[in-house]
């Protein structure tokens, strides 16, 4: 006779199972898959099989919205780390709004532009100029949107320029995930690990912000050998120069915009300081933004990404799910056994662990089921938790790169390139991706290992 | 031509359709695009023809490409857009021509100046064709058509709602292994010219 915690077990996994695989599958939206799968779970594993309802309160995490902690605390004091994440939910539907309202304006267009015409639309400087653009924008915004103008302004300058903008591309999709690594708002990933261990944004940048910072001059130098050739091919100055000011669709509205991204680039960096969490820098940063753009308030929200909104909290149920009935801490187990109590195995297996999953399924849900599975290893095998979290967090940014599909900004990146005519397939892609991601996360993993060999 | 006209020609593999559609340009002095739309592509993006034909009339692999925020990398999913776009920008500019596969009947469906045509034939007929034009096997030559037919299939279902070869998607299905590729183009050239009033 199978235990009623068994048998919630059992049907947590092939919920789980299930989801992972229609996302994989890509016929449904991934917010659809993740809702249905969420209240099955919260209905069939918590009601039916467990009738705990605590359970379901639990993984729901309402309550926390109301409590003072989740607005403002130090950054070093723990998160929340159980249930729906609503502080990434809302940090992120926050800097959504941010975005939107930069890019009504033509901030990313003029930004681009602005950068090739001051190293006067010479084909090398723009490409690494351009690299360096994406890892930094990434580091603040989402790479999807850094993705978005920086592969469209290549394209356009590739055209006029006559150059091949896939290397270009495929470098600066490789960027915008290392520049997401660096900081604790870079990457989905990142902000989930932050908000559920209680880090800052300075844990976040002097820890992997450092690795990251090392790996991009190797990043730079292995694709400038890579395409140096491909990029000099052709390549001529321009009879008509683009002007950046033409990006700019209202001035008014860019000084602003421009402004309000100082001020949540000030708030992040200094929100250990504050004490003020990211949930609160998100709503203050998209209300600051509607109040300055009230007659752009529809449109700005209407731009905003819901459907990941929405996948984040269908995500979340469904790892409740697995988290509430032990499943997770049974692999922690798992893992921890097989490392024997070595940390540098348990970092290696983390690392590669992670990225050879986030190569081929979302990261996003993946380091959301790694975090209760890190926290248990740590407290199994006495390791503190920060040597786990920035080896999960370099692992799942990192891998990502690997594939086309290991990635939002691979996705949007390629998706882009091929639409104006310049496909990019999986060849192509791992040819030029595959060994720099090998690479990285073999330093990162050299670099973490010295971490732990001083803890 | 003073009327615009449009002759879609889906295929069999091996039904000698190519040969039809380039004999029915020749006739009504219009242009084929096979896939010579794609060249022409290339040439307006200033892009590689020849890794832009890697992925011409290919299914998408589902396992292997996501969509993100609308935007799917599925590089055989955007060519055949951007194929589509183009076709549809060509009759839009009044242009007639002659197009083999890639969806066209239903790419273009409702156009006025549209004939849509299937070309099957006789499986044995197919098979010594192929046999001869690629100096192929019997074995290679069955081979052949199951791969490309099957590709064929899965690419055409994949974009359209009705399925290839399925006859409420064409004006005229024609089986040309009865009379050869001469006297069907007749027939079809004799159908097209009381089709469009000449």
């Amino acid at each position: 006779m199978i235990s009623h915690i068994a048998l919630a077990q059992i049907v947590a996994i092939i919920i789980f199972i299930t989801m992972f695989v229609l996302i994989v599958m890509d016929r449904f939206e991934k917010h659809h898959i993740t809702l249905v799968c969420g209240v099955i779970t919260l209905t069939m594993v918590f009601g039916v099989i467990m009738n705990d309802g605590d359970a379901i309160i639990q993984t729901l995490n309402l309550h926390n919205i109301f409590t003072m902690h989740f607005w403002y605390t130090a950054g070093s004091e723990g998160g929340n780390n159980s249930g729906i994440n609503w502080e990434t939910i809302i940090f992120i539907a926050g800097m959504m709004i941010m975005v939107e309202g930069m890019a009504r304006v033509g901030f990313f267009r003029w930004l681009c532009l602005k950068i090739a015409s001051l190293v006067k639309y010479k084909t090398v400087p723009i490409f690494v100029t351009f690299m360096l653009m994406s890892a930094i924008l990434a580091m603040f915004i989402d790479s999807i949107t850094v993705i978005l103008f920086l592969a469209a302004v290549t394209v356009e300058l590739a055209r006029l320029l006559k150059f091949n903008p896939v290397p270009m591309i495929l470098a600066e999709i490789f960027c915008a995930n290392l520049g997401g690594s660096a900081t604790m708002c870079g990457d989905p990933p990142n902000i989930i690990i932050g908000t559920s261990l209680g880090y800052s944004f300075a844990d976040f940048i002097t820890n992997t912000g450092i690795i990251a910072g090392v790996c991009f001059i190797v990043t730079l130098v292995y694709f400038y050998f890579m395409f140096r050739n491909e990029l000099k091919k052709n390549s001529e100055l321009p009879t008509v120069k683009p002007d950046p000011k033409s990006a700019i669709t209202d001035i008014r509205g860019f000084i602003i915009s421009t402004v309000i991204f100082i001020i949540a680039v000030a708030l992040l960096i200094t929100h250990s300081m504050t004490h003020l969490t990211v949930a609160f820098i998100g709503v203050f940063i998209s209300i600051l933004t509607l109040l300055t753009a009230p007659k752009h308030i529809v449109y700005i929200i209407k731009k905003v990404d819901y459907k990941t909104l929405l996948m984040f909290i269908g995500l979340f149920m469904v790892i409740g799910g697995l988290e509430e009935t032990g499943v997770l801490e049974i692999i922690a187990g798992l893992i921890s056994k097989i490392c024997g109590g070595n940390i540098y195995i348990a970092i290696a297996i983390i690392i590669w662990l992670s990225a050879v999953a986030s190569a081929f399924i979302d990261n996003i849900p993946f380091a959301a089921t790694m975090i209760p599975v890190i926290k248990s290893m740590s407290a199994t095998m006495n390791v503190p938790i920060d040597i786990f979290a920035w080896t999960l967090a370099l692992g799942t940014d990192i891998g990502g790169s690997a594939t086309p599909i290991g990635a939002s900004a691979n996705v949007v990146g390629t998706a882009v390139s091929a639409k104006a005519g310049h496909p990019i397939g999986w060849k192509r892609y791992c040819t030029a991706a595959a060994p720099i991601t090998c690479i990285v996360i073999t330093i990162s993993m050299l670099a973490v290992f010295i971490k732990a060999r001083y803890i | 031509m003073d009327k615009q006209l449009i002759i879609s020609v889906g295929r069999e593999f091996g039904s000698g359709g190519h040969a039809i559609a380039e004999e029915l340009s020749k006739r009504f002095g219009i242009k084929l695009y096979d896939n010579n739309l794609l060249l022409e592509i290339a040439e307006k993006n200033g892009s590689d023809a020849e890794i832009i034909q890697k992925f011409d009339e290919a299914p998408k692999l589902r396992i292997l490409s996501r969509t993100v925020r609308g935007y799917n990398n599925s590089p055989e999913d955007v060519i055949s857009q951007l194929q589509f776009d183009y076709m549809r920008e060509l009759a839009q500019n009044g242009e007639s021509f002659v197009i083999v596969g890639r969806c066209a009947e239903t790419v273009l469906k409702g156009h006025p100046a549209l004939v849509s045509i299937f070309v099957l034939g006789d499986y044995e007929t197919k098979l010594a064709r192929i046999s001869e034009k690629y100096s192929l096997s019997q074995k290679e030559a069955k081979s052949l058509i199951k791969t490309t037919d099957k590709k064929r299939k899965s690419y055409h279902n994949y974009h359209c709602e009705l399925h290839w070869g399925d006859s409420r998607l064409y004006e005229v299905s024609i089986n040309s292994s009865k009379l050869g590729i001469d006297e069907t183009v007749d027939i079809l050239e004799a159908y097209i010219n009381k089709r469009i009033g000449k």
